[in-house]
């Protein structure tokens, strides 16, 4: 299929002066991270094919100070905040789709009261109403009658109560979707948010991945779903420190919708 | 003479409700330490969360066991101050059972009392032998090590010993009215009582007025001394779950305070108009402190729920961090807080109600570093908390005091922020290679 992936940049549109739908805010992980990349570009796959009228920053984005504040380094958040809140704001952006929860976490709830008031939807509420506004269909064949368990990111989940998004994407699939013992409202962190990401866990007797990997193998999954790139990484991880990188793949609804869709 | 009972029982109830009076307005006090926050916000939000949190328990029945065996306790505890009532009322005008007017309805009410005190009875005992026999692992932190653990036994057993000693006031009445003693009018119904009050049947009446008197004595006094316990103990949230549930946050768990005193300064930072160079207002007001390091640093909200925090350790048992061995408990957290304020407090009835400082504070002699980087925002503590309180803010505003003030953050996490400062990322990759995924195949 093509492998083209049509990105165009908010700079591009403007100069041509079209003004895109929705701004797909793709984050740092999802423009550095090798594993993350993967997932940008599934949900590009998804946007190319249902002929979404979008735009990237590109190199005008910004990492939108999340990590920072979460660290407590509250100056350098909303230095990042007030950067990023002009150029978007210079770009009259209303709508913004995330696939990093952080970032939808930041940009919805923390930078209205900075003078950045724009509409934010997750991915996976983005995908949804694809789907149900028929933009996209899936065909969960690959999927058909596996064992999918989907991870709850913090950000995402208790942060902004969205629970069900996520779900109802991976039921769509034909999948067995199976919950683990902590489940949504009660999920289990991954262990990377609050800036853990980028240091050291503190001494405990295990690792925060590793206890919420085990809660995953419990309910012998053949895919862990999740909706947040670090989530993934964590995920992936801890499953490979527990051998089974064989038998249980991590992967992203993004990446589940595209290669059901053979995107 | 006969009205002698009358008045000691009115400077009992003087007293009682007295000390407490003045044990609330120390209370009161010492939550004020905090500082400000505009809570007028969201007024129906706040009542529907009071109404469905503190009052319907809805977080309680999350662990059905603990959940159900609190509501009787609580609605026991509602019900009975009816009871109560007329305790206070019959002992200041030397009545007996007031309320007996009411009649068919009165016995309902005696009847239903009766039965909830049973209950009561029962759910203390189950409760009693989780912290004791069965030894949950929450109530085994080592937070939980002395007074926290003696406390909570403590309040079982005083609530066993009023329960106890209202059936026995009840049985005593009760055998009393069978044998038509002046005074003891026949009222109310004894489902559970009728069943003790045989056991008296060979005392004399004299004997059993006697016994009648002092259960009832007893009762009205422990429970005028149970109510002077709670500014000491944990058991204050029966009080304060209430205006906690109000106060508590409205927004959504994930929203962050953007702190007021840091815009002003980005703003200026940012705007091009400003002049660099020009000499600082010589009135202005010192710079604010960034975060808190100490209690009077928080805001009063966060001091109210130290003090509701009845150390039943669902946060604890939910923290991802806590779980996996780390130092940090949310639950420590509070009770650090609420052990440091009443230090404050008491230092200030030391020294005429001025702090003198005492070399100590919130963070580092209560609160580690290691505990506050331990955390990873995850929101699971503020979800657990059967009556909205909120660790995690004041582990965020200590970390921003150790990050802005003290310059104190770990290593990684500064070459973290190092990157975002320089490339507009947490990884030291170059802002105009943001694209070069699209590129890649």
């Amino acid at each position: 299929m093509g492998n083209e992936l049509k990105v165009p940049t908010m700079a591009e549109l403007f100069a041509a002066g079209q003004q895109p739908e929705v701004l797909f805010w793709v984050g740092c992980a999802g423009s550095f991270d090798d594993r993350a990349k993967k997932i940008t570009k599934a949900f590009i796959k998804i946007l190319n094919k249902a002929k979404i009228n979008f735009a990237v920053l590109g190199t005008e984005e910004s990492c939108t100070g999340d990590p920072a504040k979460r660290a407590g380094n509250e100056f350098l958040f909303q230095m990042q905040a007030v950067t990023n809140i002009e150029v978007m704001n210079a770009y009259e952006v209303k709508k913004i789709v995330t696939a990093c929860p952080h970032c939808f976490n930041t940009i919805k709830n923390e930078y209205p009261g900075l003078g950045g008031n724009y509409e934010v939807v997750h991915h996976t509420q983005f995908l949804k109403h694809l789907l149900e506004s028929g933009k996209i269909s899936m065909e969960g064949g690959q999927f058909k009658g596996k064992r999918i368990t989907f991870h709850d990111p913090c950000y995402l989940g208790r942060a902004n109560n969205v629970y069900e998004a996520p779900r109802d994407l991976i039921r769509k699939l034909d999948a067995e979707l199976v919950e683990m013992k902590s489940c949504k409202s009660r999920g289990l962190c991954c262990g990377a948010g609050g800036a853990q990401m980028w240091k050291e866990p503190e001494k405990g007797n295990k690792d925060i991945n590793v206890e919420r990997t085990e809660q995953a193998i419990e309910v012998k999954p053949d895919i862990i779903a999740a909706g947040c790139p670090f989530c993934n990484t964590m995920m992936t991880d801890g499953v490979k420190t527990k051998d089974k990188e064989t038998s249980i793949a991590v992967m992203d609804i993004a990446e589940l919708i595209a290669t059901a869709e053979d995107l | 003479m006969d009205y002698i009972p009358n008045i000691l029982f009115a400077i009992l109830l003087i007293a009682g409700i007295a000390f407490f009076a003045k044990n609330v307005k120390k209370l009161i006090r010492n939550i004020k330490l905090g500082k400000p926050v505009d809570t007028s916000d969201h007024t129906s939000q706040r009542w529907r969360n009071m109404a469905r949190i503190a009052l319907g328990q809805t977080k309680m029945v999350v662990r059905p066991i603990p959940g159900i065996l609190h509501i009787i306790v609580y609605v026991g505890f509602i019900i009975i101050n009816i009871e109560v009532l007329e305790i206070v009322l019959d002992g200041l005008l030397g009545t007996h059972r007031i309320f007996s007017f009411l009649g068919g309805f009165y016995s309902f009410l005696i009847a239903s009392f009766e039965i909830l005190a049973l209950l009561v009875i029962v759910a203390v005992f189950l409760f009693w032998v989780r912290r004791n026999i069965i030894k949950l692992k929450r109530f085994l932190n080592p937070e939980m090590a002395g007074w926290p653990k003696k406390d909570g036994n403590l309040i079982l057993y005083i609530e066993f010993v009023l329960m106890v000693l209202f059936l026995t006031m009840n049985a005593a009445d009760y055998q009393l009215q069978q044998m038509d003693v002046a005074h003891y009018t026949k009222a109310g119904a004894f489902p559970v009582s009728q069943f003790i009050a045989p056991l008296f049947q060979e005392m004399s009446i004299s004997s059993i007025i006697v016994l009648e008197r002092t259960a009832w004595w007893l009762h009205i006094t422990g429970i005028l001394m149970f109510l002077n316990y709670l500014y000491y103990s944990k058991h204050l949230h029966i009080l304060l779950a209430f205006p906690n549930t109000y106060f508590g946050k409205v927004r959504p768990k994930g929203q962050f305070n953007n702190l007021d005193s840091v815009t002003k300064e980005v703003k200026l930072m940012m705007d091009p108009t400003a002049d660099p160079f020009a000499a600082p207002d010589e009135n202005a007001a010192p710079p604010e402190k960034f975060g808190a390091s100490d209690v009077m640093d928080l805001e009063w909200v966060q001091l109210l729920n130290a003090y509701t925090c009845t150390e039943c350790g669902r946060c604890t048992s939910e923290c991802p961090a806590n779980l996996t061995g780390k130092k940090l408990s949310p639950r420590k957290i509070m009770m650090d807080t609420r052990d440091r304020l009443e230090e404050v407090g008491k230092n200030m009835d030391a020294n005429k109600g001025v702090f003198v400082p005492d070399g100590k504070q919130l963070l580092g002699d209560y609160i580690s570093h290691e505990e506050l980087w331990a955390c990873t925002t995850c929101n699971a503590c503020v979800e657990a908390c059967p009556v909205s309180i909120d660790p995690l803010s004041i582990i965020m505003d200590m970390r921003q005091y150790l990050v802005m003030e003290q310059s104190a953050a770990p290593s990684d996490l500064n070459n973290m922020m190092g990157n975002i400062e320089n490339n507009g990322a947490p990884w030291p990759f170059n802002q105009m290679d943001r694209l070069n995924w699209s590129k890649e195949s």
